[in-house]
């Protein structure tokens, strides 16, 4: 296959990956201690950390190929392989699970107290079922390692979860359940209609008719929106966030929201790409739409996690708005902003876990003033804070720059529509932060809090070195995805047979 | 391009003084004096560092120094030139005397959270010599925000329900309109020009023939709306309730760093990105200019009508500021010259007045004009200072306002708009009527009832003598213009 690169020195980077997460789960089974639980899922975690950054090093930005391949026969009779392989739209997602990975587990060390070890199996499952679609290159495959998350994150809700955990639970599996079910459909018909073949590359790009193109779009609209989630199909988020323990909102938020964009770019373009071009004006509204809810949502937030979970809706907003722009600057800018809001979003539940871990609320009004007290805890806070509202030299400003910028491209009232979102969130975030910072006249006695210790300042650290980092010099991570994304459209492009440019209205 | 361009690390530095001098703040915090001596010392590094750039500037070269590059045409440049060094050598000269006058002012009036608020103060400044030394919109676009965050625990330092009012007002309008305006702005002209790098004159600017002029248009607006600090109406409410924060906080904030880092952004933007060139095509200068004088009147107006000093002088600000946009938005040479100088004169006679107000609250604890009648026999060097700096407001001779006042009005006839003399003839009057009757009733006044001012005195000298030097300052500088004039010159070649 021609898409396919295999690395000879790293033939088994991307398996190693995938299955060390998953044998240290297993083997995580036998042993009934809470300690050695911890030390032993940090271990494997930070290992599969360690192992991913050879794939950073050797990967070739040149090439739109898919690389690091490896692919073997699986279930021979369904022609069901295993393959994996990860390009530029992949790459910073991969890398973006193995770092926030350890992080959890860091996080989680003293906030769960009970069944410590099955907490630890379940993020090792997850990690080995996130790690696994965003590699998967076999449909059965994804949607296997699909569907396959669904059940360790159930647990973490279910069990680890807060007053409402059932409720949560069962809403957030039932509503991502029920968005798969299509996905099937539109494997199963794929499959029959490529020479019985699941292998993904295999099935873009080609001329399915238009009627097909829009079932099989809708389809994957379907779970990919409940997925992102896209307003109106957020409900099961706020619910999910609040109850979730910190470490599965962090990983709920940073990677798993992730999974719906990510699918859009993987699948949903390439594979209906006439579908694409008929339906993105709606999405880019739909996109609006969501941009402004979730500002106003969260503006009216009394309880912290709710708040960053509405305001994860309103910047997944701007991550589908950049994708459906289907301009470089915009897909570009998506994509960097989808691992912006894993690193600021994951933050700054983080943040807000570590004052459940001391007042046992998420009431805004029980954390405020806490400024006197948590001054390191607060000019963290405020950091991921600015960040969130895309506050120039963090890192989501970058995005949001792109974004906007690939919008402007493409429609200048489109882009302008998007701007009050931008208000919205410095008010939210500002909101928020004033309150935990200063509060008011009539604060409660805040005295007895402690500060962060080194433990959860070490968790919080790698995440602001990140926040400025692609803030003041983000071209690096752009390189690695500029020729996939430009590859990507290319072929979009030359579909339809036309250049994007007679979108351009502004420049001419 | 005869312009030569020099690579200067002592941009970084400069930049980095205030961000270190913050930083030691917090470390000695504890130790009072340690403190104010890290203030102090920063503030006094700050302005030799700046000074010692003033010949290469002066010598015709630009200094530069790249710090990041974020994307291709959006970096993190600083440079210096002829306009950068009127701000720059405002904010850091008037910061040391600020430290002193500060100094006294929060130790006498014993007020909390004092190294949160030497750290702010410093912090400030760093966001301010940011803004004179950008080198492209972005770079000023974050440092203008990052003014915008570190001023909000000033304004809200006394923590109480006012406090908290006003600063809520101060954050929600500067952060909107950044938000809603210059966000916009910046990506569209980054979209249509493809840079965000202000060019090494005045007349060019970014845009190129090509672009739809409706666009031009509406992108200038949102700059002029979007730097809501320069406090043009409607948009000028931040101002007064900021008012809360306290008085060396009103004095160097909010009359020099941070209200001259919004008319700064909007005249460097109406210079640099859009260019006298287009301004002139698109005839949007003399538009701005009205614009802009209704606010010169309907501020002044309003000042009349306020008993608290601190509005007066606030409302005399917001007044004062649109001199210098009105001034540039003439597009004459003179109309500049009159408009950038003016960042200078008023900054340097507005902190005096601010001063005074705040030496006034120590020694007598009022903040109204009407309590004040005959206090000039209790503290004479205030209101005489006061008295010299109201005459600079005014535009009278020898002070530095009529320096700016001259130009205004030689620039308004160059551009041929009676208008905008009758408007800048009108102000000066309602300068007279709202600043006047404050020394006079202090001097000839009847005390108020009951009053007898007993064992009211001068304020302590460490207030006082930064009042009697920025006083001094704003008459030689009346006197002697040519110095700042070069740099000014600099800028209109």
């Amino acid at each position: 296959m021609d898409q396919l690169l295999i690395n000879p020195d790293y033939p088994h980077i991307l398996s190693t990956l995938i299955f060390l997460p998953l044998a240290g789960a297993l083997l995580l089974l036998f042993v009934r201690n809470e300690d050695f639980s911890r030390y032993w899922a940090l271990g494997i975690t930070t290992l599969t950390g360690i192992l991913s950054i050879p794939l950073l090093k050797a990967f070739d930005p040149t090439t739109s190929k898919f690389q690091f391949v490896e692919r073997m026969d699986w279930v021979h009779s369904l022609n069901i392989q295993y393959v994996v392989g990860v390009d530029g739209i992949s790459i910073l997602l991969v890398m973006l699970t193995t770092l926030i990975m350890p992080l959890c587990v860091l996080a989680s060390w003293t906030y769960i107290k009970t069944r410590v070890q099955a907490f630890m199996v379940c993020l090792l499952i997850m990690e080995c079922a996130m790690l696994g679609v965003f590699m998967a290159l076999d449909f059965v495959l994804f949607y296997i390692l699909w569907e396959a998350m669904l059940i360790p994150m159930y647990m973490l809700i279910a069990i680890w979860g807060g007053p409402r955990k059932i409720y949560a639970s069962i809403k957030f599996f039932l509503y991502t359940l029920a968005g798969s079910v299509m996905l099937l459909v539109a494997i199963i018909w794929l499959y029959i209609h490529n020479g019985y073949s699941f292998f993904i590359p295999d099935m873009m790009w080609q001329n399915y008719s238009s009627t097909t193109q829009i079932l099989l779009f809708l389809a994957f609209f379907l779970a990919f929106a409940i997925k992102v989630p896209m307003f109106p199909f957020h409900t099961w988020l706020p619910a999910a966030h609040v109850e979730a323990p910190t470490a599965g909102s962090v990983i709920l938020a940073s990677v798993l929201l992730k999974m719906g964009t990510y699918g859009f770019l993987r699948f949903a373009i390439p594979i209906t790409p006439e579908a694409t071009m008929t339906l993105a004006p709606a999405i880019l509204w739909l996109s609006i739409a969501g941009i402004i809810y979730g500002g106003f949502t969260a503006l009216a937030q009394s309880d912290m996690k709710k708040l960053i979970a509405y305001s994860s809706v309103g910047h997944m907003g701007f991550v589908t708005l950049g994708i459906f722009v289907l301009n470089t600057r915009g897909v570009e800018g998506a994509i960097l902003q989808m691992i912006n809001h894993g690193i600021t979003t994951g933050a700054l539940f983080l943040c807000i876990g570590m004052i459940y871990e001391r007042t046992h609320s998420r009431e805004l009004r029980d954390a405020t003033g806490v400024g006197k007290y948590m001054p390191i805890y607060v000019t963290f806070l405020t950091f991921f804070s600015l960040s969130s509202f895309g506050f120039p030299a963090t890192n989501s400003f970058v995005g949001e720059f792109m974004i906007l910028a690939g919008t402007f491209k493409h429609s200048i009232w489109l882009a302008l529509a998007a701007i009050p979102g931008a208000v919205l969130a410095a008010a939210y975030m500002l909101r928020m932060l004033q309150k935990i910072v200063w509060g008011g006249t009539d604060n409660p006695d805040q005295s007895w809090l402690t500060d962060l210790n080194v433990r959860e300042i070490c968790v919080l650290a790698p995440f602001l070195f990140f926040v400025f980092w692609i803030g003041l010099g983000a071209q690096p991570f752009i390189d690695l995805i500029h020729v996939s994304v430009a590859n990507l459209l290319d072929s979009y492009n030359a579909f339809h047979g036309h250049a994007v440019a007679a979108a351009d209205l502004l420049i001419h | 391009m005869e312009i030569q361009t020099v690579s200067s690390v002592k941009l970084l530095i400069a930049l980095l003084v205030p961000l270190i001098g913050t930083l030691g703040v917090l470390f000695v915090g504890k130790n009072e004096n340690v403190r104010e001596g890290v203030s102090s010392a920063a503030s006094i590094i700050l302005f030799l560092i700046v000074a010692s750039m003033i010949p290469t500037v002066l010598s015709g070269k630009i200094l530069v120094y790249h710090l990041f590059t974020v994307l291709p045409g959006l970096t993190v440049t600083l440079r210096a030139d002829g306009m950068s060094m009127i701000f720059a050598i405002v904010a850091s000269s008037l910061w040391t005397i600020a430290v002193y006058y500060s100094l006294g002012y929060m130790r006498a009036h014993q007020e909390h959270a004092q190294t949160r608020f030497n750290a702010c103060f410093a912090l400030a400044i760093f966001g301010a010599i940011g803004v004179a030394f950008s080198d492209n919109l972005f770079t000023m676009y974050l440092f203008y925000e990052v003014v915008s965050v570190c001023t909000y625990p000033l304004v809200a330092h006394a923590q109480d329900k006012d406090g908290y009012a006003g600063a809520q007002k101060y954050i929600v309008y500067l952060t909107t309109t950044a938000k809603l305006f210059l966000l916009p702005a910046l990506i569209l002209i980054y979209v249509l020009t493809g840079t965000l790098d202000f060019p090494h004159n005045i007349s060019e600017g970014l845009f190129t023939g090509d672009t739809k002029s409706w666009i031009i248009i509406m992108l200038y607006i949102f700059c002029l709306f979007g730097f809501a600090k320069n406090g043009v109406m409607p948009f000028h409410h931040w101002l007064p309730g900021a008012m809360v924060a306290p008085t060396p906080v009103s004095a160097l904030l909010h009359a020099v760093a941070v209200v001259k880092v919004g008319v700064f952004c909007t005249t460097r933007t109406m210079l640099y990105v859009f260019g006298v060139d287009t301004m002139h095509a698109l005839n949007l200068g003399i538009p701005t200019a009205y614009f802009v004088g209704f606010t010169v009147i309907a501020a002044s107006v309003l000042a009349l009508s306020k008993d608290n000093l601190k509005e007066r002088l606030a409302y005399s600000t917001i007044s004062q500021l649109s001199y210098i946009i009105l001034g540039v938005a003439l597009l004459t040479p003179a109309g500049i010259d009159g408009g950038l100088i003016h960042i200078v004169n008023h900054a340097f006679s507005k902190i005096t007045l601010f001063f005074c107000a705040g030496a006034i609250m120590i020694a007598h604890h009022k903040k109204d004009l009407s309590e004040m009648g005959g206090l000039g026999k209790s503290m004479p060097i205030t209101f005489a200072c006061f008295f010299v700096a109201s005459l600079s407001m005014i535009g009278a001779p020898p002070v530095a306002g009529f320096v700016t006042k001259w130009n205004l009005l030689v620039g308004s006839i160059q551009a041929n708009q009676v208008g905008i003399l009758l408007i800048l003839i009108a102000s000066t009057m309602l300068n007279v009527g709202y600043f006047a009757p404050v020394t006079y009733k202090a001097f000839f006044g009847k005390r108020p009832e009951g009053e007898t001012y007993q064992g009211i005195q001068e304020a302590p000298l460490s207030m006082l003598i930064p009042i009697v030097i920025a006083c001094t300052i704003s008459v030689l500088i009346g006197i002697f213009p040519n110095f700042m004039m070069q740099f000014v010159r600099a800028v209109t070649g």
